[in-house]
C-alpha cells in the first residue's frame, strides 16, 4: 500500500503542494491528474524519495520514505517525468547497472533484461547509445529500469509523454497487465489516459486535492452527462428542430452549435431524454446525421474543477 | 560496499565510452613530459632523481583535476539522472563514495602510464625507488585532495564551468595556503594561532616532504582527512540541495 499523509512542500514563500493526503491498494491503478504546475510531479517525488517533504510524509507498504528509505525504495519502481537515465550508455548495459544496483545477478539479471526488453521492444536497439534513441525509444528504457525488479509498487510520472499511439496503446497495454497485482501511480495530463488505464483518479490544482474518485463518477460530474445530442443534415431546418426540443417536457435547456449544424439537449434532473428524443424524431423524420447520448466529457469536468472561474 | 563498486563501476565505464578519458590520458603525459624535460630539467641536471617530474604535479593537477571533477554531479543535475540516481537503493554516502573512487581510480591510472619515465630513470642511473614510490603515493593522494574539493564545488552546481572555474580558485588557495601570498592576506586580522592553522592546511607543503621520500604518518593523515571533509560536505550539499 501506498500512504500519504499530508504531504506539503513549500519552495520558498510558494507552496507548491499543500496536505496531500490518499492511500493505494494493491489492485488499484491511480491516476494523478492536474493542470501543469499544479504540483504533480513534486508530488511524485515526494512519493519516491527524491524531494523531501516540508509537512507530511509518505509510506510505501508500511516504510517511511523519509526514515527507511532503502527499503522503501527497493519496493518501488519509480520513472521520473521526463525518463532521464545516462545517454552515453546503451540500454543493454543501463539495465545491467539498474539490475546489480537493485540485487540482481548472473542468470537472473539477464532473464529479466531479455523479458522486460521483450515486453517493450527495446530488442534492434540493446547495443546503441541511448542518447542517439528517438524519443520513443527513451521512454521504453526508462520504463523498462522501473519494472526491472518486478517491484510491488509502480510511481509512473507522465509514462506516455512523447510517444506516438501506438506506443501509448503498448503501454497502456503493459499497465493494465500489470495491474493486478501492482500498485500502480502515474501522473498524466492526457486525460484518454485515465480512461484507458486508471481505476481512480485525483486532481489536483494548486497543491490541493479537489476530486478523487473513479473515472465514471467524474464523468458523470460533467454537464453533458445524459445529454443527447442530434446532428442534423444541412436540408433539415435547425432552429425548428430546436424550438420543438426546447417544448419537451424533460428538457431542461438546449444548446445550438451552428458549424456543427448540430443541437444538444440537456435533461431536467433524473430523466431520461434518449428515448423520448428518438421516438419525437422517428414522428417527424428529421433527416438526421447522427444521434447520440452523451455519457459526459472528462475535459469539461477537468476545466470546471481545476479553474477557480468556472468552477 | 556492492553499490559503491557498481556506481564505480558505471562512471569509470562511462568514461572510456567518450573522448574525455583518451583526451585527459593524453595530455596529461605531454604535459607531464614537457613540465619534467623542458621546465625541470630533468636531463640537465644530471641527478638520478624524479624531483623535477613530480614538482610539476601539485600545478597540472590544479587544472586537470578540477576538469575531472566538474563533470561528476553536474551532469548528473543537468541530464536529470541525478533523480534517478537518488530514487535507488543507494544511500548518499555510496553515491558520493562510488562516484568519488571512480574519479580517483582513473586518476591512479593516468598516473601509472608515466611509468616510462621511472624506467629512464632507473636505466639512466640508480635512484632511491622507495623515495620515489613515497612521492607516488602522495602525488596520488594530492589528486584526491584535489577531486574531492572539486566533487563537492560539482555538487552544489549544475554549470560545469562555474564548478570547474571555483574548484581551481579553492584548489589554489589550498594549494598556497603556506605561504605569503595567501598567508598575507590573512595575517593583518587574525590570531596567529590561527594562521598557524591555515599554513597547515597547505598542500604544497604536505606534498613537499612526501614528495622528498619523507613517510610521515601526519602527512598521509593530512590528505585523507582533506578528502574525507570535503567528501562529508558533497554528502550535505547532495542530501539539501539534490532536487533544486
Amino acid at each position: 500500500m501506498i500512504r500519504a499523509e499530508g504531504l506539503s512542500k513549500n519552495y520558498g514563500p510558494l507552496r507548491a503542494v499543500d496536505g496531500i493526503s490518499f492511500s493505494v491498494r494493491p489492485g488499484e491503478v491511480l491516476g494523478f491528474l492536474g493542470p501543469n504546475g499544479a504540483g504533480k510531479t513534486t508530488t511524485m517525488r515526494m512519493l519516491a524519495g527524491f524531494v523531501p517533504a516540508s509537512a507530511g510524509y509518505a509510506e510505501i507498504c508500511g516504510f517511511r520514505i523519509d526514515s527507511q528509505p532503502l527499503e522503501a525504495k527497493r519496493l518501488l519502481g519509480y520513472l521520473p517525468e521526463g525518463a532521464p537515465s545516462y545517454g552515453e550508455m546503451a540500454p543493454g548495459e543501463f539495465l545491467q547497472f539498474i539490475g546489480r544496483i537493485r540485487g540482481l545477478s548472473g542468470v537472473a539479471l539477464k532473464k529479466r533484461i531479455d523479458e522486460v526488453s521483450a515486453r517493450l521492444q527495446l530488442g534492434p536497439v540493446l547495443k546503441q547509445p541511448i542518447e542517439t534513441l528517438s524519443k520513443g525509444f527513451r521512454r521504453r528504457v526508462g520504463l523498462a529500469q522501473t519494472i526491472l525488479h518486478d517491484p510491488p509498487v509502480l510511481i509512473l510520472d507522465e509514462p506516455t509523454d512523447g510517444l506516438d499511439p501506438n506506443q501509448k496503446h503498448e503501454v497502456r497495454e503493459l499497465i493494465n497487465a500489470m495491474a493486478a497485482k501492482k500498485i500502480i501511480v502515474i501522473s498524466t495530463h492526457i486525460l484518454e489516459e485515465v480512461d484507458a488505464v486508471c481505476t481512480r483518479a485525483i486532481i489536483i490544482a494548486r497543491g490541493r486535492i479537489v476530486a478523487d474518485e473513479t473515472p465514471e463518477t467524474l464523468i458523470h460530474r460533467s454537464r453533458y452527462h445524459n445529454a443527447v445530442t442530434i446532428r442534423l443534415a444541412h436540408t433539415a431546418d435547425l432552429a425548428a428542430v430546436t424550438d420543438e426540443l426546447r417544448r419537451l417536457a424533460e428538457v431542461d435547456h438546449t444548446e445550438v452549435d451552428e458549424h456543427e449544424y448540430s443541437v444538444t439537449a440537456f435533461p431536467k434532473s433524473g430523466a431520461a431524454l434518449l428515448t423520448v428524443i428518438g421516438d419525437l424524431a422517428g414522428a417527424r423524420r428529421w433527416p438526421m446525421e447522427n444521434l447520440r447520448l452523451e455519457a459526459g466529457r472528462l475535459d469539461e469536468v477537468f476545466r470546471s474543477i481545476t479553474t477557480p472561474e468556472a468552477a | 560496499m556492492g553499490a559503491i563498486r557498481i556506481i564505480a563501476g558505471r562512471e569509470l565505464r562511462s568514461y572510456f565510452a567518450t573522448p574525455l578519458a583518451y583526451v585527459f590520458i593524453v595530455i596529461f603525459l605531454a604535459m607531464m613530459g614537457v613540465f619534467s624535460f623542458y621546465l625541470g630539467g630533468f636531463y640537465e641536471r644530471g641527478q638520478a632523481d624524479l624531483t623535477p617530474f613530480f614538482n610539476f604535479h601539485p600545478w597540472l593537477y590544479l587544472f586537470l583535476v578540477p576538469a575531472i571533477a566538474m563533470r561528476l554531479w553536474a551532469e548528473e543535475r543537468k541530464s536529470g539522472s541525478i533523480e534517478l540516481l537518488m530514487t535507488l537503493p543507494v544511500t548518499m554516502w555510496q553515491a558520493v563514495l562510488g562516484k568519488f573512487l571512480a574519479a580517483w581510480l582513473f586518476i591512479a591510472v593516468a598516473l601509472t602510464l608515466t611509468f616510462p619515465i621511472w624506467l629512464t630513470v632507473n636505466y639512466l642511473g640508480d635512484p632511491d625507488n622507495g623515495v620515489i614510490v613515497a612521492a607516488y603515493l602522495g602525488s596520488l593522494l594530492m589528486a584526491g585532495g584535489f577531486l574531492a574539493i572539486g566533487a563537492c564545488i560539482s555538487a552544489a552546481n549544475r554549470n560545469q564551468v562555474v564548478a570547474f572555474i571555483v574548484t581551481v580558485v579553492i584548489c589554489f588557495l589550498f594549494m598556497l595556503a603556506g605561504f605569503p601570498l595567501v598567508l598575507n592576506f590573512f595575517s593583518g586580522w587574525l590570531p596567529a594561532t590561527v594562521l598557524h592553522a591555515i599554513s597547515g592546511l597547505s598542500f604544497l607543503t604536505h606534498f613537499n616532504s612526501l614528495s622528498k621520500g619523507v613517510l610521515d604518518i601526519r602527512d598521509l593523515l593530512f590528505f585523507l582527512l582533506v578528502i574525507a571533509a570535503w567528501l562529508y560536505a558533497n554528502v550535505i550539499v547532495l542530501t539539501l540541495r539534490k532536487a533544486d
